[in-house]
């Protein structure tokens, strides 16, 4: 494990389709899988599964709290939560409440680019400085978990989202500049009603 | 106006299974009650945007959530509520407490008195508001009506010193 935050890890920074990629290969099928902003507009580009649930529109860093919501009301799937840095520092306090809570089947992914990608790639507030995987530590997270290179996420992967959590990974993704953001993939009332329909099925 | 035993055995009438909270003077002493007799989960958040979000993801996940936070808090939650009540659709219910509707000693002229219940209306959320502990069965037959309407509510619970 290394911290993606350092000079070096920055110079090795993997690309966010690669890195969600590893998730969309290992996710079991009973899994729940949240993404919002990039990591969403990328995870879109993907084969798609029932329980996939697209946070476009979103409330502006919520979904590691919607993720602990759904951990709660359903202990016995995991839930993966696939963040943005920008995100996360909207809603910091939910890593204390997901850690509180003791949602043992909660995993927050968060892709630290550095930047607001989907507004024009402007700097988050302490790019560069921050360390959200000793943000984690420091919430109470037991098992945390950062990565900068594809190779050592592809290798531990598996592990790593098999780990009874609270589970927290940071991985250093480079950023994409001039991309569009995510659009959204249907009016989310409708993909609402079938996102609770396949958890019933 | 209301103990938490009182609370608490309106919650489990109703069926809510997670309270989703951040607390205030009035509503905070409610916690103690429904933590004793565990059957409905307390999930303390750190803020009450966030108890907007994880009360949809516990109803997204089959759930019966119920939001308790302060109007304060309601004050600050405005994207989530936009998000989880208007863009996905999510009957959410809460109870909000009103600070200083029945007492404005701490804070003569408490601006919550003039923002809270526009916002409500603003957030098309509709509520009854609470003011006298006579109105206790109002709480539980707006949860129903609004259960059964499939639409969003809340309670706006009167309250006195800040």
């Amino acid at each position: 494990m290394s911290a993606p935050t350092t000079q070096a890890a920055r110079a090795t920074r993997m690309s966010a389709k690669d890195a969600l990629a590893a998730v969309h290969a290992t996710r079991g099928p009973r899994d729940i899988v949240i993404t919002t902003m990039t990591p969403a507009r990328d995870w879109m580009l993907l084969p798609q599964h029932p329980l996939d649930l697209v946070l476009v529109p979103s409330a502006m860093g919520s979904a590691p709290s919607m993720g602990l919501g759904l951990a709660l009301a359903q202990p016995n799937r995991r839930v993966i939560v696939c963040n943005g840095d920008g995100s996360m520092l909207m809603n910091l306090g939910s890593l204390v409440s997901i850690v509180n809570a003791r949602a043992t089947n909660l995993v927050v992914i968060v892709f630290v680019n550095g930047t607001y990608e989907v507004t024009g790639s402007q700097p988050v507030p302490g790019a560069g400085v921050v360390d959200y995987a000793a943000l984690a530590r420091a919430a109470g997270f037991e098992s945390v978990h950062a990565y900068a290179s594809i190779d050592g996420w592809r290798s531990d992967v598996r592990r790593v989202l098999a780990t009874t959590g609270p589970t927290f990974v940071a991985l250093g993704v480079e950023p994409v500049h001039g991309q569009p953001g995510p659009k959204s993939p249907g009016p989310a009332r409708e993909r609402a009603r079938r996102f609770m329909q396949a958890l019933r099925a | 106006m209301f103990s938490g035993e009182k609370i608490w055995t309106l919650l489990e009438q109703l069926g809510v299974t997670h309270v989703v909270t951040v607390p205030d003077s009035t509503i905070g002493r409610w916690q103690s009650a429904i933590e004793q007799h565990g059957t409905t989960r307390l999930v303390r958040v750190c803020r009450e945007g966030e108890a907007w979000q994880v009360a949809a993801g516990l109803y997204l996940g089959g759930a019966t959530p119920l939001v308790l936070i302060q109007c304060t808090g309601l004050l600050e939650s405005g994207d989530a509520i936009r998000n989880a009540l208007h863009d996905f659709g999510l009957p959410l219910f809460a109870i909000i407490g009103y600070r200083s509707y029945l007492n404005q000693d701490t804070l003569p002229g408490d601006t919550c008195l003039i923002f809270t219940e526009p916002t409500l209306d603003a957030w098309k959320i509709d509520y009854r508001l609470i003011a006298e502990p006579s109105q206790f069965d109002e709480i539980g037959a707006h949860w129903t009506a609004c259960r059964d309407a499939a639409v969003a509510g809340a309670i706006l619970l009167a309250e006195g010193k800040a």
